[in-house]
């Protein structure tokens, strides 16, 4: 047993980080939220031509995966720099074509979605698909049955306007029948996975950046990080951020394995990283006052994503249930 | 990065469990902090030496088999999940020991080791006093210099299990007038039925006589039984305080087997159908599961050449609020059984959880209060600067 990352992961996690924390994530997200895609495009591109969708998808279709360890550690870089876009559910979206095969059209999504040329939304289980007017095709799954779409509802105000969120319409049935049923199954792991690493990543910025407010901050002529009461609030948030850490590496693991235990190991791995991540968020906001209940800063881009992570593909309550199913 | 147990470490694993199937007693032995369950425990203590499984992390020649961090860590997990005793040798197998192993001479090595890996010599820890606790440096007790040796004085208190225990070790101020608190002391062991060794058995928040003042008048220790330099005792006990908050005393195994008989009581006890006391049981398996992951991550960077630092900081809090959170949802799963003490006639059949959850209690205390642990991790491992208390 080593369970430790290998150089190679985290250099690649370095990598990553070096080259979104160099792309000027806050303005693509405040473009984003205002419906304009091509700084976010441009950076998905950069994103796809780090590798980072082709972990998910084999190599047969012009992937390098799918390696669930590396993108659980992409996601937590993703999060770390708050990228926009429907970036869990297009490699939800991967996995769901891929356990699906041709009939589904996986020869012709995959490559598309590895080279970072397709933005894919997959919908299951929620009324809203994220970024459906972003998408190049969204994937909508009721029952044992997909449908593929282009056509959505009026985009839907969110607590994070960086998550355009929209109700698909219409479409064309791409498949139905008991393997849809399991595929979805598949991919709403992946996507769980994908969303505790990006809560985990989202957490340790907001950490990161309360700490340093603190040390810098002064009230009553000292700075505010050497009173033991915010000393012990962010003392706190670093516990709940380092306990869920190994719980989403062992779940992608699990995954990786196709172990009987993954769906339990993904679930406490989303229960823990997005409490800890809005917890994060919490601290972030009460510890930096009322700069940090402004939307100019920066920071609220963070603070405003920690919830809806918490709560997407399973809330707490949805994956504690799993938990003790066993 | 993986979590797959090797051949090896499978094999060890499955001798241990073989071995604890055959030997842990039916029923369960009386409380550890009452002079019969002490006796019985020293004994339990006696049996798994004899087969090599008291100390399994230590050298061959002092009974343990040189297990690695990871096969200790794989063998508490079968010993908690067997349901074998408490540990009465602990306070000397996890906190004496190491600092022995670390600080000791040969000698004392060779003369202490086998009977405290034995049951023979169980030790207690004399470290707080009235006015030092988590304050640990402010202690008052002296050591004098004597002809081939020292001459203990003071008092010390809250030493858990010195009420039955053979020896104690402790930290007692040799050199006064320095310059900080921290410098001048030294770590001394003597005899609990030494001449000028009062014991006063002080019962705990249960009752149980589990605790113990003592009082030194005039206590002869020789040369010998200083552990490490004389005057040098703060950095000397400083490896064991990691040792206590670190992995070796609460090791993941205690609450992995812990969680599953809470989820077990949850699957068949009256308040089940409560969805918040599925929550919070769902919460303990997910602590426990993050334990006992991030102790393999600890053991792994440790196999790897790294060492324990102000992380085991992290861990005290974590484990003791976990122990705590599993403990009360257990007694609200109970209900009004919930109120039974574990000596009560029909505690046993509602799995006797009134021990386990006193002991917890004392957790964010013991080691280091919590409040101590929060201020290592926002200066040493956040880089805040230290401020008023």
């Amino acid at each position: 047993m080593r369970f430790l990352l290998t150089d190679e992961q985290r250099e690649f996690a370095r990598t990553l980080d070096g080259m979104l924390g160099a792309s000027g994530t806050p303005a693509v997200v405040r473009a984003w939220a205002a419906g304009e895609q091509k700084p976010g495009r441009e950076l998905w591109a950069r994103v796809a031509a780090a590798d980072v969708f082709a972990l998910a998808v084999p190599e047969r279709h012009r992937g390098v995966g799918p390696l669930p360890v590396e993108l659980a550690l992409s996601f937590v870089e993703l999060g770390r720099h708050a990228v926009p876009g429907p970036l869990v559910e297009t490699v939800a979206a991967a996995a769901f074509l891929e356990r699906l095969g041709e009939e589904a059209g996986a020869g012709v999504w995959l490559p598309r979605i590895a080279a970072g040329d397709a933005v894919v939304s997959l919908c299951a289980g929620a009324p809203y698909a994220l970024d459906a007017d972003a998408a190049d095709a969204v994937l909508v799954v009721q029952g044992d049955t997909v449908r593929r779409t282009d056509t959505h509802g009026p985009v839907q105000p969110s607590l994070d306007p960086a998550r355009r969120l929209a109700r698909p319409l219409g479409g064309t049935v791409v498949a139905r029948g008991p393997a849809v049923t399991a595929a979805a199954a598949h991919a709403v792991e992946v996507a769980r996975l994908a969303t505790a690493a990006q809560s985990l990543g989202l957490g340790r910025a907001l950490l990161a950046a309360t700490v340093s407010h603190a040390e810098r901050r002064t009230q009553f002529q000292v700075p505010i990080g050497s009173f033991q009461a915010v000393k012990h609030r962010l003392a706190d948030t670093l516990i709940g951020l380092e306990f869920a850490q190994p719980l989403v590496y062992a779940a992608a693991l699990a995954l990786a394995a196709g172990a009987p235990s993954a769906g339990r190991e993904v679930a406490a791995a989303k229960v823990a990283a997005g409490e800890a991540g809005y917890a994060a968020a919490r601290t972030a906001l009460q510890l930096h006052g009322a700069l940090g209940y402004t939307e100019e800063l920066d920071l609220s881009l963070w603070i405003r994503k920690a919830r809806p992570l918490r709560d997407a593909w399973g809330t707490p309550a949805d994956c504690r249930a799993r938990v003790l199913a066993g | 990065m993986d979590l797959e147990v090797s051949a090896a470490d499978q094999e060890f694993r499955t001798e241990a469990r073989d071995w604890l199937v055959r030997h842990v007693p039916a029923e369960p032995l009386p409380s550890l902090e009452t002079a019969e369950g002490f006796a019985a425990h020293r004994e339990w203590e006696h049996r798994l030496s004899a087969d090599r499984w008291s100390v399994v992390s230590w050298p061959e020649e002092y009974g343990g088999r040189g297990a690695s961090l990871l096969q200790w860590l794989l063998f508490e997990e079968e010993y908690y999940a067997a349901g074998a005793p408490g540990r009465v040798g602990q306070n000397g197998i996890n906190l004496l020991a190491p600092t022995l192993f670390e600080h000791g001479t040969a000698a004392q090595r060779a003369r202490i080791l086998g009977p405290m890996a034995r049951g023979e010599v169980i030790w207690a820890q004399a470290w707080s006093e009235p006015e030092a606790g988590s304050d640990l440096a402010s202690l008052r007790s002296t050591a004098v210099r004597t002809d081939g040796g020292w001459l203990l004085n003071g008092q010390k208190t809250w030493s858990s299990r010195a009420a039955f225990a053979d020896r104690a070790f402790g930290l007692f101020r040799s050199h006064p007038d320095t310059a900080r608190p921290h410098q001048g002391l030294s770590y001394l062991m003597f005899p609990l039925d030494a001449p000028g060794v009062t014991v006063r058995p002080l019962g705990r928040l249960d009752g149980k006589p589990a605790f113990a003042e003592l009082f030194l008048d005039d206590v002869f220790v020789p040369d010998a039984d200083v552990l490490g330099e004389p005057g040098q005792g703060w950095r000397v006990a400083m490896s064991t305080a990691g040792n206590e908050r670190g992995l070796t005393l609460r090791s993941p195994g205690r609450f992995t087997a812990a969680a599953e008989r809470l989820a077990a009581l949850w699957r068949e006890a009256p308040g089940a159908a409560d969805p918040a006391l599925a929550a919070r049981v769902a919460d303990a398996l997910i602590g426990a599961r993050a334990y006992q992951l991030f102790t393999y991550a600890n053991a792994s960077r440790l196999a790897a050449g790294g060492s324990i630092g102000a992380e085991s900081s992290l861990n005290k809090v974590f484990w003791s609020e976990l122990d705590i959170a599993l403990h009360e949802t257990a007694l609200d799963l109970l209900g009004p059984y919930g109120m039974l003490a574990d000596d009560a006639d029909e505690a046993p059949a509602h799995g006797s959880w009134a021990e386990g959850y006193t002991f917890s209690l004392a957790g964010p205390v013991y080691a280091g209060t919590n409040e101590i642990q929060r201020d290592i991790v926002a200066e040493r491992l956040l880089g805040l600067p230290k401020g008023r208390r």
